[in-house]
């Protein structure tokens, strides 16, 4: 490891280190986490030159400030915002220069919720269980930032990926979520399923990283009593006790006790990370493959 | 023996009690360490096994409802004893519960080998079986808003350690200061589905 490291001027209100995240320890109770917009963080390490498994920023809805201690190769992906360096305005999603004691400066969204800042070389953090990852639901992984924290940077690997700018696909109008409906559908009233799939929903503003929260029509189980806990995947969509379908996201527990009437189609996945409360969503049935 | 599909890449096998999710368990890990099995997570719970990752789950589903399970091989292994000052705040409830003064409460638990059925909740959390279904307990009516690390806890069929300080709702029996879990040791669960465990009490401090 290098001397190089990040002064965090402004943690924001929610920037956490993320990588690929720990998968192979569900059967010990430990989430998955990792980005929630993956491929937002992919496409930030590789504007930097950074391996895909590189830790970098994840921050919720206001950004961060941060000031590098020697000359970095720097990206902002993910939700769009204005992007400064001492006050100027410099390019997202592109690959800029910080210089040694300049302020980066990650502004608040325009859409979307969460903004990808890698630095080249990675944030390198002490990994744990293989991953850097903040895992909000089981507490593993760095805390979140705090003001004046000093994160340390690894040293810079592999080529520099010659790229200016690279395409990125708009945060959601409308999140059209795939579903292939189970395993525990059945639990739930014909009616309820039908309008599962049929009526709009919306993103509910206590989503986190642990599940997508939406309000919208209750949906009646079938059966009374409580289901044994089982086995979550990523994606999951749960139904707790007041009927409001909830998607399991990265940080989401390994066992439930509530019934699952739908998976989300992975691809689907990264759009919700920037589905701001009160964004339409919709459950659309796909057939199994 | 039901294979549920969960979306596209997981298959979720119910059977019909803890001890054929045990025995299925140990015999999707043995497939796995051949190499017979390719999967990313295998999931034990209370009746079901998750396993998470596959290529081809529909192939594996009918693989799995065709064959037979052989019953859970016996463990080599000794039990981890855990020490335990049984002097938790709902002791007395439990030992109403089950009709017995505190002292027999104490020895009905301390005399049982406990199982590992499956991990949840939090990591190092291990759902832990081997009482007899006479004394099963509810819940809390009201979870508490904090119960400390090490507490030792029933709940339903199973006892469990609280490997840090969370909100809970199970009934607390006892302390103990063994560590569940760190990250920093090799491996960092003390208790993963399959281990088996006793309770030792050791003098209230």
């Amino acid at each position: 490891m290098t001397d190089s490291a990040l002064f965090v001027v402004r943690a924001g209100a929610l920037t956490t280190v993320q990588d690929r995240g720990r998968p192979g320890h569900a059967h010990l109770g430990v989430p998955h986490s990792g980005a929630l917009d993956g491929p937002a963080a992919a496409l930030a390490n590789r504007l930097v030159g950074n391996p895909p498994g590189a830790a970098v920023l994840e921050t919720t809805i206001n950004g961060c400030a941060v000031r590098p201690r020697s000359t970095v190769a720097v990206a902002v992906t993910g939700a769009p915002c204005a992007v400064r360096v001492d006050g100027r305005p410099v390019a997202w999603g592109a690959p800029v220069t910080v210089p040694a004691g300049a302020v980066l400066e990650v502004g608040t969204v325009i859409r979307g919720v969460r903004s990808y800042l890698a630095v080249r070389g990675g944030i390198a953090v002490e990994p744990v269980l293989g991953s850097r990852s903040t895992d909000l639901l089981s507490g593993l992984g760095p805390p979140p930032l705090a003001n004046g924290q000093v994160l340390p940077l690894g040293d810079p690997q592999g080529h520099y990926a010659r790229v200016d700018v690279a395409p990125q696909p708009a945060p959601p109008e409308e999140l059209v979520l795939r579903v292939t409906p189970g395993p525990r559908d059945d639990w739930f009233t014909p009616e309820a399923v039908r309008t599962f799939t049929s009526r709009a929903y919306r993103v509910s503003p206590s989503s986190n990283r642990i599940g997508l929260r939406t309000e919208g029509p209750a949906l009646e189980r079938a059966r009374p009593g409580e289901l044994p806990s089982e086995g979550m995947v990523l994606g999951a969509v749960q139904v707790p006790p007041d009927g409001r379908p909830v998607v399991f996201l990265a940080d989401h527990p390994t066992t439930g006790g509530y019934p699952v009437i739908a998976v989300v189609h992975p691809a689907d996945l990264p759009a919700t990370a920037q589905a701001a409360p009160g964004t339409p969503v919709r459950f659309v049935t796909v057939r199994r493959r | 023996m039901r294979a549920l599909p969960v979306g596209d890449n997981a298959l979720l096998v119910e059977v019909s009690s803890g001890e054929e999710a045990q025995a299925l368990h140990a015999e999707l890990l043995r497939r796995r360490a051949e190499g017979a099995l390719s999967v990313r997570e295998i999931v034990p719970a209370a009746r079901t096994v998750l396993l998470d990752g596959l290529d081809d789950p529909a192939r594996l589903a009918s693989e799995l409802t065709a064959s037979e399970v052989p019953p859970a091989p016996p463990r080599a292994r000794t039990a981890i004893e855990i020490p335990v000052r049984y002097d938790g705040p709902d002791l007395a409830d439990v030992a109403a519960l089950w009709g017995v003064d505190e002292r027999e409460a104490v020895r009905i638990h301390a005399d049982t080998e406990f199982t590992v059925a499956f991990c949840g909740f939090a990591p190092g959390f291990g759902y832990l079986t081997g009482l007899p279904p006479r004394y099963d307990v509810p819940r809390r009516a009201t979870p508490r808003t904090a119960v400390p690390a090490g507490s030792v806890a029933l709940a339903g069929p199973y006892t469990g350690v609280y490997p840090r300080s969370s909100p809970g709702g199970w009934q607390l029996i006892g302390r103990t200061d063994v560590v569940l879990w760190d990250h920093a040791r090799v491996p960092a669960a003390l208790l993963s589905p399959g281990t088996r465990v006793r309770f030792v009490p050791v003098g209230r401090s």
